[in-house]
């Protein structure tokens, strides 16, 4: 890390302010819409830098995760290292596709993630309330375009390779 | 992948876990009081712009409710103090009240799947894990996880949770557990020859220690028997405000201040 001109901070910072994305109150009705956030920089890290960004890295964000959503302790770890195990094996064909297909395969990664949630809720007995739920991989998806540009960006400005 | 799937069953069990959960919950307690700042700033503001006159209404409103309330707590001091005279002539725990402190709700938005609440007090206020949190009008639930200065309550509607209740028309007593999926509370082994009927008000019973005898759970909604059923399908309305309230109060109970254990020690 010393010859590279790239600070080992921005990665972090970039899951910091996904996590405050995460946490930030929204309007009653956008309960169910949250994109998730967290998962949406996780696939574009390991889509760009597998090398870095990887399983383990998943699993730490989602322990930290479930600490700040108070679910069960490893819900989140296992859901996220699941996706971006495909994440990782697929980041050469991913990173060549166009936006809208990167859109498509994200909105399968997420609804992978929401199942994998879904089944754990289940097995605890507290299922969501609502088949809204599942529309949050929706608006993941329709978002993407947007976060991919903007963590482009802010990958070219802080130089990370 | 083996240490997540460890991990969840550990927490489910309630074993261990919760060491690593406050560890990790004190550098996470700061993104939380991070997030709730500009809402509390937009709160103050609004605070500082309002008119005279709103304030004027308002005070005027309050005082008038304060003397409702003061008229109200008069007659409930009476009845305390001839409550309290009776129970002695039984020679029963008198009943004295703990110490109590409002906390704000943080507006942070959790996972809507999950029944829980972070609240402005931690550590540092004196919070520990297991106190009993009510609002206005009911019980709320109960503290799960303390960080420095901040806390996070699991809600009666959860199906984690568990209160002792008590009815107040004829003192049977029940478990109410929650039930996430509809927002409210069910009792949980009640027989179909138990005398509980829509409408029973139940209040905590104090079995269990965790929370403090008295206070109100809820109202009985339905009871369903079913000939077929060993049990009775039970719903009961929670009375606190579970998705409104933004003030609430932490209870000190009195088993646990450090005083009480000091009295109780030398018998």
């Amino acid at each position: 890390m010393n010859q590279e001109s790239y600070h080992w901070l921005v990665v972090p910072t970039s899951f910091i302010v996904a996590m405050l994305l995460m946490l930030l109150p929204m309007p009653e009705w956008t309960v169910w819409l949250r994109p998730t956030w967290v998962l949406l920089v996780l696939i574009y890290w390991a889509m760009t830098i597998p090398y870095r960004v990887n399983v383990g890295t998943a699993w730490i964000v989602g322990i930290f995760l479930d600490v700040l959503t108070g679910t069960l302790l490893g819900e989140h770890a296992l859901a996220m290292t699941i996706v971006t195990y495909f994440v990782v094996r697929m980041h050469a064909q991913l990173r060549m596709y166009s936006l809208i297909q990167q859109g498509l395969w994200v909105f399968l990664f997420v609804m992978g993630y929401q199942f994998i949630l879904f089944c754990i809720q289940g097995f605890i007995g507290s299922l969501p309330n609502s088949w809204l739920y599942w529309s949050s991989s929706l608006t993941s998806m329709l978002l993407w375009p947007w976060v991919f540009s903007i963590m482009r960006d802010y990958r070219r400005r802080f130089k990370v390779a | 992948m083996g240490l997540a799937i460890l991990l969840m069953v550990l927490d489910q069990r309630g074993l261990g876990v919760q060491q690593l959960r406050t560890a990790l919950s004190m550098p996470l307690s700061l993104l939380e009081n991070v997030v709730s700042w500009p809402v509390q700033l937009i709160d103050k503001l609004g605070d500082t712009v309002s008119t005279h006159d709103a304030l004027v209404k308002e005070n005027l409103d309050l005082k008038s409710q304060q003397l409702l309330l003061k008229a109200q707590v008069q007659r409930l001091l009476a009845i305390e103090s001839e409550n309290n005279q009776l129970k002695a002539l039984l020679r029963s725990s008198t009943e004295v009240r703990g110490k109590v402190l409002i906390a704000k709700l943080l507006a942070v938005d959790t996972e809507p799947f999950v029944n829980q609440v972070v609240l402005d007090r931690g550590s540092l206020d004196a919070v520990y894990i297991g106190q009993p949190v009510l609002d206005a009008n009911g019980v709320m639930g109960k503290i799960i996880q303390v960080g420095p200065t901040t806390s996070r309550v699991l809600l009666v509607n959860d199906t984690r949770s568990g209160i002792p209740v008590q009815n107040t028309r004829n003192s049977v007593r029940a478990i109410a557990v929650g039930d996430s999926f509809s927002g409210k509370l069910r009792l949980v082994n009640v027989t179909q020859t138990v005398d509980i009927k829509a409408g029973d008000i139940l209040v905590t019973s104090g079995l269990g220690e965790n929370y403090p005898a008295g206070y109100p759970v809820g109202q009985v909604e339905s009871v369903a028997s079913d000939p077929g059923m060993q049990f009775e399908t039970i719903v009961v309305q929670p009375s606190a405000h579970l998705d409104r309230s933004r003030q609430v109060l932490l209870v000190w109970s009195n088993q646990k201040t450090p005083e009480n254990h000091a009295q109780v020690a030398p018998k």
